[in-house]
């Protein structure tokens, strides 16, 4: 769409706005949680310092907590909490903990003995010893921990954004999803600099004098709380019905931005992780959607799909991709992944997603019934003339596909195959293709098309025509630019979608694109 | 003025203290001496209840201590620690005034206090607004000891207070310490292990062992009459020394000649121990000393050689009586 590269500069000036809102809301959640941290962690650190047979465990829960993945801890929070700011603050605040709680106790199990007995003899009482001498004493371990917590938290909250929270995350996986290195940019360079600067700006106060430091801890509470509320300012507008879209669709020509210059839908739209976004329709804190057809929880949570009747979403036909210098290293490859061509039509693929995503069956079992079913099932020959690797983003089709691959190539090949599955979005794979990471993976004519050529409004304009003239396209660019070759298309259009629940989509009468903005306009 | 009476602290198995008794008199400066594992540091931080005792009773003016509330009793206890226990976040001044903020003295008269007992301890009043880790070992000493006795408690505790300190820096803060007017009031017990301290500060010396007194008396007493070999062992290595410091001119008077030329015009009051007129001899031939008793105002000039005579026949009458 741009015919001269756009600095990262331009990128940022262009979504001032947005970064502004992202820099406040990403300050704002990391401080509303690492107040309440203090909130929690300074008293219970105190206590165990009391009551020391405690301090193993509650130093080992602590420490627990900070191990999970944060994405794992987030999911875990979605059923309690729903998404949006609640369950991402828990989750901050829970990773904010170890380091506060151990630092107070650190902190004050390190005060002279010397001293505490001699506050003891002059005659100050338990809260006096702990006012006076020992927490100002423990103070510059306190702040250390607090600090530590505060770059934790700056770094934790880029993945609030996964449910709906916002922050900078949502310009950094938004990126990565649109592989577009200035979006990644602008939102990691200003979480960065809030890190460091956070960082500096406590390494200051810790190092502030015992006089100097009790007033500045006086002062402190009031700045958080003034931080905290950052958070509350820029989400001051809403409307009938809340929207949620992954990163990706956010920042796609034919995906959000489509949707309001084509249709102009008007609609509060939040931005969240693919993989609760979902569960956050089924239980209603979403009432829109941006989907794949194909996916499997369309058919479990009874969601519906809204005509595109002004067509913009274009075809998302997917097929093969494969570097050439691999066509030639393995000469059987091209045939054996070719066997899978044509044959998997839409509902074929979302029964299959639905059994992986909704029945939890493995990739596996699903790819082998599929195999078995069209008798294109052979046992593995066990060969060892060289290793394929395949890779696959982050989602439940990639991995079935991938895993049909796989079986496929030791079935009728005398090849080995190595799996990198689960490789993010559509930059993060396509980037290990290109570093000569893996040799394919399957691919989307329309991510190929847009995410990764980038190709400018009139060209897609010309290509949404028909869905051969998008594959061509593609597979002329690739070759000539990557030197990848598009390998023949398996057969299904997983292209984007909104969708509904099926029940209020009725009850509003509601089927198209159009309806839905008719709807939200109405008074 | 102290009363201890059947005092037992058992830590785990370890008699730490094993059913001692003893009393403190009003003004009077009582040593706990022992090693380490005596039981004496125990001793004194159970009188301010920093450690509370198994069982016995300690009253101080009478009053059973266990009865009152400890934080309050401690308000009217000074306690000086070895490592002078400053409060590093504190200035000078505000380390001072730490009980009187307790006690709620209003500010003025806390100030006056403070400035008083900084003069006393001939310490700058420059030295108010700085941190405890600017100053000295021995200014930080008196710092404590002025912490101590800011609110005039009538008794001081004091725990290896000189301990931390080089010889150099001791020996002149243990002169202050005995001129102190301040202390000259107080009923003190002090813990030291250091034998040349206890016979240097204390009226009466509590010898102790594996938790228990083994002697009690006078420095003089345990010197000339140590009531077993652990005492006689104890004091050994510095026993002649010990003998000039703890036996004054005075003690010795009678054996001193009459008569002598006066040919100088030193002048050493016959309270001084005998210790301290040797150190006044600069070692010059026929070089005498005047020695004053203060009690009928008579002056004895002496030599080196009368002043040993006079020691060792004093010695010698001692151990035929």
């Amino acid at each position: 769409m741009n015919e001269h590269q756009q600095t990262l500069w331009e990128f940022m000036q262009q979504q001032a706005d947005k970064l502004g809102v992202q820099t406040m809301q990403h300050i704002g959640l990391t401080f509303i949680s690492l107040f309440i941290a203090v909130l929690v962690g300074l008293p219970l650190g105190i206590y165990i310092t009391r009551k020391k047979q405690l301090s193993g465990i509650v130093l080992g829960i602590a420490g627990i907590l900070q191990t999970i993945p944060s994405i794992a801890l987030l999911g875990f929070m979605i059923p309690v909490l729903g998404i949006g700011a609640k369950p991402a603050i828990v989750a901050l605040l829970l990773y904010a903990l170890l380091p506060i709680i151990r630092n107070t106790y650190t902190g004050i199990t390190g005060v002279d003995a010397t001293v505490k007995e001699a506050a003891v003899a002059m005659g100050m009482n338990k809260w006096q010893v702990l006012f006076k001498v020992e927490l100002p004493l423990a103070m510059p371990v306190i702040l250390a921990g607090i600090r530590t917590a505060t770059v934790i938290n700056v770094g934790v909250a880029t993945l609030a954004s996964y449910i709906a929270a916002g922050g900078l995350g949502e310009f950094i996986f938004g990126g990565i999803s649109l592989n577009n290195t200035n979006m990644i940019l602008a939102g990691a360079i200003p979480a960065a600099m809030l890190a460091i600067l956070f960082d500096f700006l406590l390494s200051r106060l810790q190092k502030l004098n015992f006089k100097k430091i009790k007033g500045a801890v006086k002062f402190a509470p009031v700045l958080l709380i003034f931080l905290s509320c950052l958070y509350f300012i820029p989400s001051a507008y809403g409307s009938k019905l809340t929207a949620g879209f992954t990163p990706e669709f956010m920042g796609r020509q034919d995906g959000n931005l489509g949707l309001i210059s084509k249709y102009g839908l008007k609609i509060h739209t939040i931005v969240i992780n693919d993989a609760v976004m979902y569960k956050a329709a089924q239980e209603k804190e979403l009432d829109v959607i941006s989907g794949y057809s194909t996916d499997g929880r369309l058919k479990a949570y009874d969601l519906v799909v809204l005509n595109d009747d002004k067509k913009i979403f274009p075809p998302y036909y997917a097929a093969p991709i494969v570097r050439e210098d691999a066509l030639r290293k393995f000469p059987e490859l091209e045939k054996t992944l070719n066997l899978l061509a044509g044959k998997i039509t839409d509902s074929v693929m979302t029964e299959l997603n639905y059994r992986t995503d909704y029945l939890h069956q493995t990739p596996e079992r699903v790819a082998k019934d599929f195999l078995v079913s069209k008798k294109l099932y052979r046992p593995e020959r066990g060969g060892n003339e060289g290793t394929v690797r395949i890779g696959s983003k982050i989602f439940g089709e990639q991995y079935i596909l991938a895993s049909m691959y796989t079986m496929l190539i030791k079935g009728y090949t005398n090849y080995s195959v190595a799996t990198k599955t689960g490789l993010g979005g559509t930059k993060i794979v396509f980037d290990a293709m290109t570093n000569d990471q893996i040799d394919f993976y399957p691919e989307y004519t329309g991510t190929g098309l847009l995410a990764i050529l980038k190709a400018s409004p009139q060209t897609v304009t010309r290509l949404q025509v028909s869905k051969d003239s998008t594959y061509n396209y593609v597979q002329h660019e690739f070759a000539k630019r990557y030197q990848i070759k598009w390998l023949k298309p398996i057969g299904f259009n997983n292209a984007y979608a909104l969708m509904m629940r099926q029940k209020q989509a009725n009850e509003l009468h509601i089927k198209t694109i159009s309806d839905l903005k008719r709807y939200l306009e109405r008074k | 003025m102290i009363k201890v009476e059947h005092l037992v602290k058992t830590f785990g198995t370890t008699h730490a203290v094993d059913d001692i008794s003893f009393e403190v008199n009003e003004g009077e400066n009582m040593v706990l001496l022992g090693t380490s594992g005596s039981g004496k540091t125990t001793t004194l931080k159970m009188l301010n209840r920093l450690i509370e005792p198994d069982s016995g009773s300690i009253a101080i003016d009478g009053k059973n201590i266990i009865g009152q509330p400890a934080e309050i009793l401690r308000r009217s206890i000074g306690y000086v620690l070895q490592n002078n226990g400053l409060f590093p976040h504190y200035t000078v001044a505000e380390n001072i005034a730490i009980v009187p903020n307790l006690l709620k003295w209003d500010k003025a008269k806390t100030q006056a206090r403070v400035a008083e007992l900084l003069e006393k301890l001939h310490l700058d009043k420059n030295y108010l607004n700085v941190y405890p880790n600017e100053l000295s070992g021995g200014q930080q000493q008196r710092i404590g000891l002025a912490r101590a006795l800011v609110a005039n408690p009538p008794v001081l505790l004091m725990d290896e207070p000189f301990g931390a300190l080089d010889n150099v820096t001791r020996s002149k803060i243990h002169g202050e310490f005995l001129a102190l007017d301040e202390l000259k009031r107080k009923t003190i017990i002090m813990v030291t292990h250091d034998v040349q301290e206890a016979f240097e500060l204390a009226d009466r010396i509590a010898l102790m062992d594996k938790g228990k007194i083994i002697q009690i008396g006078s420095p003089a007493n345990l010197l000339f009459n140590p009531v077993n070999d652990f005492v006689r062992n104890f004091l050994k290595e510095q026993h002649l020394q010990l003998e000039f410091k703890t036996i004054k001119l005075s003690d010795i008077w009678e054996y001193l000649p009459e008569g002598g030329k006066k040919i100088n015009t030193s002048l050493i009051p016959a309270s001084s121990g005998v210790w301290e007129a040797l150190e006044n001899f600069k070692f010059y031939p026929r070089e005498n000393i005047n020695v004053l008793n203060q009690q009928n105002k008579e002056v004895r000039p002496i030599t080196f050689d009368q002043l040993m005579a006079a020691f060792s026949k004093y010695k010698n009458h001692q151990s035929h009586e």
